[in-house]
Protein backbone atom coordinates (compact mmCIF):
# COMPACT_ATOMS: atom_id res chain seq x y z
CA UNK A 1 0.00 0.00 0.00
CA UNK A 2 1.10 3.71 -1.00
CA UNK A 3 0.98 6.56 1.44
CA UNK A 4 0.27 9.86 1.32
CA UNK A 5 -0.27 13.06 3.54
CA UNK A 6 -3.47 14.21 0.90
CA UNK A 7 -5.52 12.34 -1.37
CA UNK A 8 -7.64 14.39 -3.81
CA UNK A 9 -10.52 12.59 -5.92
CA UNK A 10 -11.14 14.79 -8.81
CA UNK A 11 -8.89 16.86 -11.02
CA UNK A 12 -11.68 19.60 -11.57
CA UNK A 13 -11.57 23.33 -10.51
CA UNK A 14 -12.30 21.61 -6.85
CA UNK A 15 -9.69 19.63 -6.50
CA UNK A 16 -6.71 21.72 -8.55
CA UNK A 17 -7.70 24.74 -5.75
CA UNK A 18 -7.19 22.11 -3.22
CA UNK A 19 -4.33 20.60 -3.83
CA UNK A 20 -2.85 23.95 -4.39
CA UNK A 21 -3.78 25.18 -0.81
CA UNK A 22 -2.71 22.26 0.82
CA UNK A 23 0.79 22.47 -0.95
CA UNK A 24 1.14 26.24 0.09
CA UNK A 25 -0.17 25.26 3.53
CA UNK A 26 3.01 23.08 3.65
CA UNK A 27 2.08 19.38 2.75
CA UNK A 28 4.83 17.89 0.41
CA UNK A 29 2.76 14.29 0.13
CA UNK A 30 0.19 15.38 -2.14
CA UNK A 31 -1.72 12.91 -4.50
CA UNK A 32 -4.49 14.10 -7.23
CA UNK A 33 -6.87 11.10 -8.66
CA UNK A 34 -8.45 12.44 -12.13
CA UNK A 35 -10.56 9.97 -13.95
CA UNK A 36 -10.48 12.03 -17.34
CA UNK A 37 -7.27 12.34 -19.55
CA UNK A 38 -6.61 15.39 -18.76
CA UNK A 39 -7.10 18.30 -15.65
CA UNK A 40 -9.34 20.50 -15.29
CA UNK A 41 -12.68 19.13 -15.49
CA UNK A 42 -15.69 20.20 -17.00
CA UNK A 43 -14.19 23.66 -17.24
CA UNK A 44 -12.31 21.84 -20.84
CA UNK A 45 -15.83 22.20 -22.78
CA UNK A 46 -16.92 25.55 -21.29
CA UNK A 47 -15.79 27.31 -23.76
CA UNK A 48 -17.55 30.32 -23.30
CA UNK A 49 -16.81 33.66 -21.75
CA UNK A 50 -16.88 34.83 -18.14
CA UNK A 51 -15.16 32.59 -15.97
CA UNK A 52 -13.11 34.24 -12.81
CA UNK A 53 -14.65 38.13 -12.88
CA UNK A 54 -14.07 37.19 -9.05
CA UNK A 55 -10.92 35.32 -8.81
CA UNK A 56 -8.55 36.98 -11.67
CA UNK A 57 -10.75 40.13 -12.41
CA UNK A 58 -11.05 39.21 -16.09
CA UNK A 59 -13.82 37.48 -18.23
CA UNK A 60 -11.87 33.99 -18.81
CA UNK A 61 -13.14 30.56 -20.79
CA UNK A 62 -13.33 27.55 -18.66
CA UNK A 63 -10.29 25.81 -20.23
CA UNK A 64 -8.42 29.30 -19.62
CA UNK A 65 -9.31 29.15 -16.53
CA UNK A 66 -8.30 25.30 -15.88
CA UNK A 67 -5.47 26.55 -17.24
CA UNK A 68 -4.66 28.95 -14.72
CA UNK A 69 -4.86 26.75 -12.32
CA UNK A 70 -3.24 23.74 -13.80
CA UNK A 71 -0.42 25.68 -13.97
CA UNK A 72 -0.31 26.19 -10.57
CA UNK A 73 -0.37 22.80 -9.94
CA UNK A 74 2.39 21.70 -12.31
CA UNK A 75 5.31 24.61 -10.90
CA UNK A 76 4.40 23.02 -6.97
CA UNK A 77 5.07 19.68 -8.91
CA UNK A 78 2.07 18.61 -7.40
CA UNK A 79 1.43 14.47 -8.20
CA UNK A 80 -1.39 13.11 -9.71
CA UNK A 81 -2.86 10.33 -11.95
CA UNK A 82 -5.25 10.64 -14.53
CA UNK A 83 -7.36 7.81 -16.55
CA UNK A 84 -7.80 6.90 -12.48
CA UNK A 85 -10.89 5.88 -11.43
CA UNK A 86 -11.42 6.14 -7.79
CA UNK A 87 -13.37 2.89 -6.68
CA UNK A 88 -13.57 3.22 -2.76
CA UNK A 89 -12.96 5.26 0.11
CA UNK A 90 -12.78 3.37 3.19
CA UNK A 91 -13.94 5.10 6.82
CA UNK A 92 -10.06 5.00 7.81
CA UNK A 93 -8.78 6.57 4.85
CA UNK A 94 -7.86 3.63 2.51
CA UNK A 95 -8.21 4.94 -1.49
CA UNK A 96 -8.96 2.18 -3.57
CA UNK A 97 -8.10 3.31 -7.19
CA UNK A 98 -7.65 1.73 -10.77
CA UNK A 99 -5.65 2.94 -14.10
CA UNK A 100 -4.59 0.60 -17.24
CA UNK A 101 -1.15 1.78 -15.65
CA UNK A 102 -0.97 0.41 -12.17
CA UNK A 103 -3.71 -1.69 -12.22
CA UNK A 104 -5.64 -2.08 -8.92
CA UNK A 105 -4.06 -0.17 -6.14
CA UNK A 106 -4.41 1.48 -2.39
CA UNK A 107 -3.37 4.72 -1.01
CA UNK A 108 -3.72 5.26 2.96
CA UNK A 109 -4.02 8.77 2.95
CA UNK A 110 -4.00 11.26 6.24
CA UNK A 111 -6.85 13.31 4.98
CA UNK A 112 -8.81 13.09 1.65
CA UNK A 113 -10.74 15.84 -0.16
CA UNK A 114 -13.72 14.57 -2.30
CA UNK A 115 -13.45 17.06 -4.97
CA UNK A 116 -15.83 14.30 -7.62
CA UNK A 117 -17.91 17.54 -8.62
CA UNK A 118 -21.56 16.09 -10.34
CA UNK A 119 -23.52 15.01 -13.45
CA UNK A 120 -26.73 16.29 -14.91
CA UNK A 121 -30.15 15.23 -14.00
CA UNK A 122 -30.85 12.75 -17.52
CA UNK A 123 -34.03 11.46 -18.79
CA UNK A 124 -34.35 8.77 -16.49
CA UNK A 125 -34.59 10.70 -13.62
CA UNK A 126 -37.19 13.17 -14.58
CA UNK A 127 -39.96 10.96 -16.09
CA UNK A 128 -40.64 12.60 -19.75
CA UNK A 129 -43.47 10.56 -21.16
CA UNK A 130 -42.71 9.06 -24.99
CA UNK A 131 -40.61 7.04 -27.13
CA UNK A 132 -37.37 6.96 -26.13
CA UNK A 133 -35.46 7.63 -29.83
CA UNK A 134 -32.23 8.66 -30.55
CA UNK A 135 -31.56 12.35 -30.20
CA UNK A 136 -32.15 12.91 -26.77
CA UNK A 137 -29.12 14.46 -24.60
CA UNK A 138 -28.60 16.53 -21.64
CA UNK A 139 -26.95 20.10 -22.30
CA UNK A 140 -23.64 19.04 -21.08
CA UNK A 141 -23.36 15.81 -23.52
CA UNK A 142 -23.87 18.40 -26.21
CA UNK A 143 -21.68 20.36 -25.23
CA UNK A 144 -19.03 17.46 -24.94
CA UNK A 145 -19.80 16.57 -28.36
CA UNK A 146 -19.52 20.18 -30.29
CA UNK A 147 -16.75 21.57 -28.09
CA UNK A 148 -14.39 19.00 -28.04
CA UNK A 149 -15.62 16.04 -30.72
CA UNK A 150 -16.43 18.79 -33.11
CA UNK A 151 -19.95 17.08 -34.28
CA UNK A 152 -23.49 18.63 -34.04
CA UNK A 153 -25.91 16.18 -32.36
CA UNK A 154 -28.59 17.15 -34.22
CA UNK A 155 -30.31 20.65 -36.65
CA UNK A 156 -33.38 21.69 -34.88
CA UNK A 157 -33.78 21.78 -31.40
CA UNK A 158 -36.11 21.54 -28.56
CA UNK A 159 -34.47 22.18 -24.86
CA UNK A 160 -35.91 22.20 -21.64
CA UNK A 161 -34.66 23.54 -18.67
CA UNK A 162 -33.45 26.73 -18.57
CA UNK A 163 -30.50 26.33 -16.67
CA UNK A 164 -26.96 27.36 -17.98
CA UNK A 165 -25.44 25.05 -19.68
CA UNK A 166 -28.85 24.79 -21.81
CA UNK A 167 -28.92 28.76 -22.29
CA UNK A 168 -25.40 28.55 -23.56
CA UNK A 169 -25.83 25.36 -25.67
CA UNK A 170 -28.75 27.36 -27.15
CA UNK A 171 -26.50 30.20 -28.47
CA UNK A 172 -23.70 27.85 -29.20
CA UNK A 173 -26.10 25.21 -31.64
CA UNK A 174 -27.32 28.32 -33.33
CA UNK A 175 -23.69 29.76 -33.92
CA UNK A 176 -23.28 26.06 -35.66
CA UNK A 177 -26.03 26.38 -37.90
CA UNK A 178 -28.87 24.62 -35.93
CA UNK A 179 -32.32 26.24 -34.97
CA UNK A 180 -33.24 26.11 -31.62
CA UNK A 181 -37.26 25.88 -32.00
CA UNK A 182 -37.68 27.00 -27.86
CA UNK A 183 -36.52 26.65 -24.50
CA UNK A 184 -39.21 25.81 -22.08
CA UNK A 185 -38.71 26.05 -18.37
CA UNK A 186 -41.26 23.94 -15.72
CA UNK A 187 -40.71 26.81 -13.25
CA UNK A 188 -42.06 29.90 -13.25
CA UNK A 189 -38.54 31.47 -13.08
CA UNK A 190 -35.27 30.88 -14.75
CA UNK A 191 -33.16 28.75 -13.44
CA UNK A 192 -30.44 30.42 -15.53
CA UNK A 193 -28.36 33.72 -15.10
CA UNK A 194 -30.29 36.85 -16.76
CA UNK A 195 -26.56 37.78 -18.38
CA UNK A 196 -26.98 34.06 -20.00
CA UNK A 197 -30.96 34.88 -20.70
CA UNK A 198 -30.39 38.32 -22.64
CA UNK A 199 -26.94 36.59 -24.62
CA UNK A 200 -28.05 33.53 -25.55
CA UNK A 201 -31.61 33.91 -26.38
CA UNK A 202 -32.98 37.50 -26.67
CA UNK A 203 -29.83 37.68 -28.95
CA UNK A 204 -30.91 35.58 -31.42
CA UNK A 205 -34.53 35.60 -31.03
CA UNK A 206 -34.99 32.25 -29.24
CA UNK A 207 -38.50 32.36 -27.46
CA UNK A 208 -38.37 31.21 -23.75
CA UNK A 209 -42.01 29.97 -21.91
CA UNK A 210 -41.66 29.58 -18.24
CA UNK A 211 -44.12 27.33 -16.92
CA UNK A 212 -43.91 24.47 -19.70
CA UNK A 213 -42.77 21.39 -20.10
CA UNK A 214 -42.89 18.34 -22.17
CA UNK A 215 -45.61 16.12 -21.91
CA UNK A 216 -44.47 14.02 -24.94
CA UNK A 217 -41.57 13.24 -27.05
CA UNK A 218 -42.53 11.20 -30.95
CA UNK A 219 -40.20 9.23 -33.42
CA UNK A 220 -39.05 5.62 -33.03
CA UNK A 221 -35.61 5.68 -34.79
CA UNK A 222 -34.80 9.44 -34.33
CA UNK A 223 -37.00 12.53 -32.63
CA UNK A 224 -39.30 13.93 -34.99
CA UNK A 225 -41.39 15.78 -32.99
CA UNK A 226 -41.81 17.35 -29.35
CA UNK A 227 -44.86 18.31 -27.64
CA UNK A 228 -45.04 20.95 -24.53
CA UNK A 229 -47.78 22.12 -22.95
CA UNK A 230 -48.33 24.92 -19.86
CA UNK A 231 -48.02 23.74 -16.35
CA UNK A 232 -50.48 25.07 -13.46
CA UNK A 233 -49.19 26.56 -10.11
CA UNK A 234 -49.16 22.55 -9.35
CA UNK A 235 -46.65 22.04 -11.95
CA UNK A 236 -48.62 19.38 -13.75
CA UNK A 237 -50.06 20.02 -17.40
CA UNK A 238 -52.93 22.17 -18.05
CA UNK A 239 -54.81 20.16 -21.06
CA UNK A 240 -55.46 22.23 -24.26
CA UNK A 241 -52.04 24.15 -24.12
CA UNK A 242 -50.17 21.99 -25.60
CA UNK A 243 -47.61 22.97 -28.47
CA UNK A 244 -46.26 20.56 -31.17
CA UNK A 245 -42.63 21.18 -32.58
CA UNK A 246 -40.93 19.20 -35.01
CA UNK A 247 -37.24 18.82 -34.24
CA UNK A 248 -34.50 15.99 -34.41
CA UNK A 249 -33.29 16.64 -30.79
CA UNK A 250 -34.63 17.28 -27.60
CA UNK A 251 -31.22 18.43 -25.19
CA UNK A 252 -32.20 17.94 -21.16
CA UNK A 253 -30.54 21.63 -18.85
CA UNK A 254 -32.57 20.05 -15.58
CA UNK A 255 -30.18 21.07 -12.92
CA UNK A 256 -27.43 19.50 -11.18
CA UNK A 257 -26.89 16.55 -9.26
CA UNK A 258 -23.64 16.34 -6.69
CA UNK A 259 -21.90 12.85 -7.24
CA UNK A 260 -21.67 11.13 -3.96
CA UNK A 261 -21.22 7.24 -4.87
CA UNK A 262 -18.41 7.04 -3.01
CA UNK A 263 -19.30 9.29 -0.15
CA UNK A 264 -21.91 7.27 0.84
CA UNK A 265 -19.85 4.07 0.37
CA UNK A 266 -17.63 5.71 2.80
CA UNK A 267 -20.31 6.68 5.41
CA UNK A 268 -20.17 10.38 5.11
CA UNK A 269 -23.11 11.61 5.93
CA UNK A 270 -25.03 13.03 3.20
CA UNK A 271 -27.57 16.44 3.56
CA UNK A 272 -31.29 15.99 1.29
CA UNK A 273 -31.40 19.02 0.73
CA UNK A 274 -28.11 19.44 -1.30
CA UNK A 275 -27.42 16.07 -2.28
CA UNK A 276 -24.43 16.47 -0.85
CA UNK A 277 -22.16 15.91 2.63
CA UNK A 278 -23.24 17.89 5.96
CA UNK A 279 -19.93 19.21 6.43
CA UNK A 280 -18.87 21.44 9.72
CA UNK A 281 -16.96 24.93 9.37
CA UNK A 282 -13.59 23.01 8.33
CA UNK A 283 -15.84 21.68 5.43
CA UNK A 284 -14.87 18.11 7.36
CA UNK A 285 -17.19 15.38 6.61
CA UNK A 286 -18.86 13.49 9.15
CA UNK A 287 -16.20 11.05 8.56
CA UNK A 288 -13.09 12.11 10.26
CA UNK A 289 -9.92 13.48 8.32
CA UNK A 290 -12.37 13.17 5.04
CA UNK A 291 -12.91 17.01 3.75
CA UNK A 292 -15.64 18.05 0.47
CA UNK A 293 -15.60 21.37 -1.46
CA UNK A 294 -17.19 22.28 -4.64
CA UNK A 295 -20.35 20.81 -6.73
CA UNK A 296 -20.02 17.26 -4.84
CA UNK A 297 -20.48 19.22 -1.71
CA UNK A 298 -23.75 21.41 -3.48
CA UNK A 299 -23.68 22.85 -6.63
CA UNK A 300 -22.29 26.47 -7.56
CA UNK A 301 -22.96 29.07 -9.98
CA UNK A 302 -19.92 30.12 -10.52
CA UNK A 303 -16.38 28.44 -10.65
CA UNK A 304 -14.95 31.61 -8.46
CA UNK A 305 -17.00 30.17 -5.92
CA UNK A 306 -15.95 27.13 -6.15
CA UNK A 307 -12.21 27.44 -5.97
CA UNK A 308 -12.56 29.46 -3.01
CA UNK A 309 -14.60 26.86 -0.84
CA UNK A 310 -11.61 24.68 -2.62
CA UNK A 311 -8.73 26.80 -1.45
CA UNK A 312 -10.22 26.65 2.24
CA UNK A 313 -11.54 22.43 2.06
CA UNK A 314 -7.10 21.83 1.35
CA UNK A 315 -6.32 24.56 4.30
CA UNK A 316 -8.64 22.65 6.65
CA UNK A 317 -7.03 19.35 5.41
CA UNK A 318 -3.36 20.43 5.50
CA UNK A 319 -4.13 21.72 9.90
CA UNK A 320 -5.96 18.04 10.17
CA UNK A 321 -2.64 16.48 8.82
CA UNK A 322 -0.51 18.69 10.79
CA UNK A 323 -2.42 18.32 13.84
CA UNK A 324 -4.53 15.93 13.90
CA UNK A 325 -8.49 16.45 14.01
CA UNK A 326 -9.39 15.35 17.47
CA UNK A 327 -11.36 17.86 18.93
CA UNK A 328 -13.81 17.84 22.45
CA UNK A 329 -15.54 21.21 20.78
CA UNK A 330 -19.25 21.01 20.65
CA UNK A 331 -21.15 21.33 17.29
CA UNK A 332 -24.23 23.72 16.82
CA UNK A 333 -26.55 23.10 13.94
CA UNK A 334 -27.17 26.21 11.40
CA UNK A 335 -30.90 25.96 11.40
CA UNK A 336 -32.86 27.39 8.12
CA UNK A 337 -36.51 28.53 8.05
CA UNK A 338 -37.30 27.01 4.82
CA UNK A 339 -37.19 30.35 2.85
CA UNK A 340 -33.62 29.90 3.10
CA UNK A 341 -33.32 26.66 1.60
CA UNK A 342 -29.90 25.17 2.90
CA UNK A 343 -26.44 26.61 4.21
CA UNK A 344 -23.07 25.40 3.90
CA UNK A 345 -21.54 24.65 6.32
CA UNK A 346 -24.96 22.84 7.87
CA UNK A 347 -22.53 22.65 11.54
CA UNK A 348 -19.97 24.78 13.31
CA UNK A 349 -17.75 24.28 16.08
CA UNK A 350 -18.28 27.60 17.79
CA UNK A 351 -14.20 27.38 19.88
CA UNK A 352 -12.43 25.84 17.04
CA UNK A 353 -13.71 27.74 13.96
CA UNK A 354 -11.77 30.03 12.38
CA UNK A 355 -12.07 33.84 13.63
CA UNK A 356 -14.62 34.33 10.67
CA UNK A 357 -16.55 31.47 8.47
CA UNK A 358 -18.30 32.35 4.71
CA UNK A 359 -21.88 30.71 5.38
CA UNK A 360 -23.26 30.57 1.83
CA UNK A 361 -27.16 29.65 1.14
CA UNK A 362 -29.83 29.25 -1.26
CA UNK A 363 -33.28 30.85 -0.88
CA UNK A 364 -35.96 28.80 -1.92
CA UNK A 365 -38.47 30.82 -4.06
CA UNK A 366 -38.00 34.24 -5.76
CA UNK A 367 -37.88 37.14 -2.67
CA UNK A 368 -38.00 40.89 -3.44
CA UNK A 369 -37.26 43.88 -1.07
CA UNK A 370 -36.57 41.26 1.39
CA UNK A 371 -34.18 40.72 4.38
CA UNK A 372 -31.60 38.15 5.24
CA UNK A 373 -31.62 37.36 9.16
CA UNK A 374 -29.20 35.66 10.91
CA UNK A 375 -29.82 35.00 15.02
CA UNK A 376 -27.90 33.38 17.52
CA UNK A 377 -27.74 33.31 21.48
CA UNK A 378 -30.84 35.10 21.14
CA UNK A 379 -29.01 37.89 19.48
CA UNK A 380 -29.34 39.33 16.05
CA UNK A 381 -25.59 38.62 13.86
CA UNK A 382 -26.93 39.61 10.21
CA UNK A 383 -29.91 41.97 9.03
CA UNK A 384 -28.98 42.67 5.38
CA UNK A 385 -32.01 44.06 3.26
CA UNK A 386 -31.93 42.74 -0.79
CA UNK A 387 -33.74 44.22 -3.42
CA UNK A 388 -34.03 40.82 -4.79
CA UNK A 389 -33.03 37.19 -3.92
CA UNK A 390 -33.64 34.23 -6.45
CA UNK A 391 -32.74 30.06 -6.28
CA UNK A 392 -30.26 30.31 -9.23
CA UNK A 393 -28.47 32.61 -7.10
CA UNK A 394 -25.92 31.55 -4.17
CA UNK A 395 -26.19 34.09 -1.34
CA UNK A 396 -23.42 34.25 1.54
CA UNK A 397 -23.09 36.06 4.75
CA UNK A 398 -20.15 35.96 6.87
CA UNK A 399 -20.53 35.21 10.53
CA UNK A 400 -17.53 36.28 13.47
CA UNK A 401 -16.47 33.81 15.47
CA UNK A 402 -16.78 36.47 18.55
CA UNK A 403 -20.40 36.51 18.13
CA UNK A 404 -21.06 32.68 18.58
CA UNK A 405 -18.97 31.58 21.70
CA UNK A 406 -22.52 31.21 24.06
CA UNK A 407 -25.02 30.04 20.96
CA UNK A 408 -26.27 26.10 20.97
CA UNK A 409 -27.43 27.35 17.18
CA UNK A 410 -27.77 29.81 14.46
CA UNK A 411 -31.00 30.24 12.54
CA UNK A 412 -31.01 31.33 9.30
CA UNK A 413 -34.21 33.10 7.73
CA UNK A 414 -35.65 35.23 5.16
CA UNK A 415 -37.62 38.22 6.00
CA UNK A 416 -40.23 39.68 4.00
CA UNK A 417 -41.83 43.31 4.21
CA UNK B 1 -38.94 58.82 -31.39
CA UNK B 2 -38.14 54.84 -31.30
CA UNK B 3 -38.56 53.06 -28.09
CA UNK B 4 -36.47 49.91 -27.28
CA UNK B 5 -37.51 47.00 -24.88
CA UNK B 6 -34.29 45.31 -23.23
CA UNK B 7 -33.92 43.23 -20.00
CA UNK B 8 -31.23 44.56 -17.71
CA UNK B 9 -28.37 42.14 -17.10
CA UNK B 10 -26.97 44.02 -13.95
CA UNK B 11 -28.31 41.69 -11.25
CA UNK B 12 -30.93 38.65 -11.18
CA UNK B 13 -33.50 41.63 -11.41
CA UNK B 14 -33.91 41.57 -14.74
CA UNK B 15 -35.43 44.81 -14.95
CA UNK B 16 -37.27 45.56 -18.42
CA UNK B 17 -36.01 48.41 -19.57
CA UNK B 18 -37.97 50.92 -22.16
CA UNK B 19 -35.07 53.18 -23.99
CA UNK B 20 -36.37 56.02 -25.94
CA UNK B 21 -34.00 56.86 -28.44
CA UNK B 22 -34.50 60.41 -31.17
CA UNK B 23 -32.40 60.07 -34.49
CA UNK B 24 -30.15 57.55 -32.78
CA UNK B 25 -29.21 59.43 -29.93
CA UNK B 26 -30.77 58.09 -26.38
CA UNK B 27 -33.29 60.84 -24.65
CA UNK B 28 -34.82 58.57 -21.73
CA UNK B 29 -34.14 55.27 -20.23
CA UNK B 30 -36.77 53.94 -17.79
CA UNK B 31 -38.28 50.66 -16.08
CA UNK B 32 -34.82 50.69 -14.52
CA UNK B 33 -34.69 50.69 -10.50
CA UNK B 34 -30.45 51.30 -10.29
CA UNK B 35 -28.08 53.33 -11.95
CA UNK B 36 -26.70 49.73 -13.67
CA UNK B 37 -29.94 49.94 -15.97
CA UNK B 38 -29.23 53.23 -17.12
CA UNK B 39 -25.66 52.59 -18.21
CA UNK B 40 -26.71 48.99 -19.66
CA UNK B 41 -29.36 50.70 -21.60
CA UNK B 42 -27.70 53.21 -23.30
CA UNK B 43 -24.42 51.36 -24.14
CA UNK B 44 -26.70 48.13 -25.39
CA UNK B 45 -28.51 50.52 -28.09
CA UNK B 46 -25.70 52.82 -29.35
CA UNK B 47 -22.85 50.27 -29.34
CA UNK B 48 -23.93 46.64 -28.56
CA UNK B 49 -20.53 44.57 -27.87
CA UNK B 50 -19.86 40.54 -27.09
CA UNK B 51 -16.91 38.36 -26.98
CA UNK B 52 -17.18 35.44 -29.74
CA UNK B 53 -15.74 31.95 -28.46
CA UNK B 54 -16.57 29.00 -31.00
CA UNK B 55 -14.36 25.94 -32.00
CA UNK B 56 -11.64 25.55 -35.13
CA UNK B 57 -10.34 22.00 -36.55
CA UNK B 58 -7.00 20.85 -35.35
CA UNK B 59 -5.14 18.11 -37.13
CA UNK B 60 -2.97 15.93 -34.73
CA UNK B 61 -4.32 16.93 -31.73
CA UNK B 62 -6.16 15.43 -28.37
CA UNK B 63 -9.16 16.71 -29.59
CA UNK B 64 -11.19 17.19 -33.02
CA UNK B 65 -11.17 20.87 -32.10
CA UNK B 66 -9.74 23.71 -30.33
CA UNK B 67 -11.30 26.39 -28.43
CA UNK B 68 -11.13 29.88 -29.77
CA UNK B 69 -12.37 33.84 -28.74
CA UNK B 70 -11.85 37.21 -30.02
CA UNK B 71 -9.70 38.66 -28.01
CA UNK B 72 -11.66 41.60 -27.31
CA UNK B 73 -15.26 42.89 -27.87
CA UNK B 74 -16.73 43.02 -31.19
CA UNK B 75 -19.65 44.85 -32.64
CA UNK B 76 -23.06 42.39 -32.06
CA UNK B 77 -23.89 42.74 -35.24
CA UNK B 78 -20.75 40.94 -36.83
CA UNK B 79 -20.90 37.07 -34.64
CA UNK B 80 -22.21 35.32 -37.33
CA UNK B 81 -20.09 36.85 -39.97
CA UNK B 82 -16.86 35.72 -37.47
CA UNK B 83 -18.11 31.99 -36.85
CA UNK B 84 -18.48 32.02 -40.42
CA UNK B 85 -15.08 32.91 -41.06
CA UNK B 86 -14.10 30.28 -38.71
CA UNK B 87 -15.69 27.50 -40.31
CA UNK B 88 -12.80 26.85 -43.04
CA UNK B 89 -10.29 27.59 -40.64
CA UNK B 90 -7.63 24.57 -39.54
CA UNK B 91 -5.16 24.45 -37.36
CA UNK B 92 -2.10 22.35 -36.76
CA UNK B 93 -1.66 20.38 -33.22
CA UNK B 94 0.41 22.15 -31.03
CA UNK B 95 -2.14 25.04 -29.96
CA UNK B 96 -1.53 26.69 -26.90
CA UNK B 97 -3.61 29.30 -25.11
CA UNK B 98 -3.03 32.61 -26.66
CA UNK B 99 -1.93 31.60 -30.05
CA UNK B 100 -3.19 33.70 -32.71
CA UNK B 101 -5.72 31.83 -35.08
CA UNK B 102 -6.82 34.62 -37.24
CA UNK B 103 -5.83 38.37 -37.36
CA UNK B 104 -8.13 40.93 -37.98
CA UNK B 105 -11.22 38.51 -38.08
CA UNK B 106 -13.79 40.85 -40.53
CA UNK B 107 -11.98 43.73 -40.16
CA UNK B 108 -13.00 44.27 -36.51
CA UNK B 109 -9.19 44.58 -36.10
CA UNK B 110 -9.87 41.91 -33.28
CA UNK B 111 -7.68 38.71 -33.47
CA UNK B 112 -9.36 35.40 -33.02
CA UNK B 113 -7.02 33.18 -29.94
CA UNK B 114 -6.68 29.50 -29.10
CA UNK B 115 -8.37 29.20 -25.88
CA UNK B 116 -7.62 25.61 -25.17
CA UNK B 117 -4.15 23.48 -25.32
CA UNK B 118 -4.18 20.97 -28.03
Amino acid sequence: MENYDLVIVGGGPAGLAAAISARKDGIDSILVLERDDRLGGILNQCIHNGFGLHTFNEELTGPEYAGRFISQLLDEKIEYRLNTMVMDISHERVVTAMNSKDGLFQVQAKAVVLAMGCRERSRGALNIPGYRPAGIYTAGCAQRLVNMEGEMPGKKVVILGSGDIGLIMARRMTLEGAKVEVVAELMPYSGGLKRNIVQCLDDFGIPLKLSHTVVNIEGKKRVEAVTIAEVGPDRKPIPGTEERYECDTLLLSCGLLPENELSKECGVEISRVTNGPVVNDSLETSVPGVFACGNVLHVHDLVDFVSMEAKNAGHYAASFIKNGGESDDKTIDVVCDGKVRYTVPQMIRPLDMEDTLTVRFRVANVYKSASVVVKAGGKELVRRRKQIMAPGEMEQVVLKKSDLADADKVEFGIEEA
Amino acid sequence: MEERHLTCIGCPMGCALTVTMDNGEVVSVTGNTCKRGDIYGRKEVTNPTRIVTSTVAVDGGKDAVVAVKTESDIPKGKIFDIVNALKGVRVKSPVHIGDVILKDVCGTGVDVVATRED
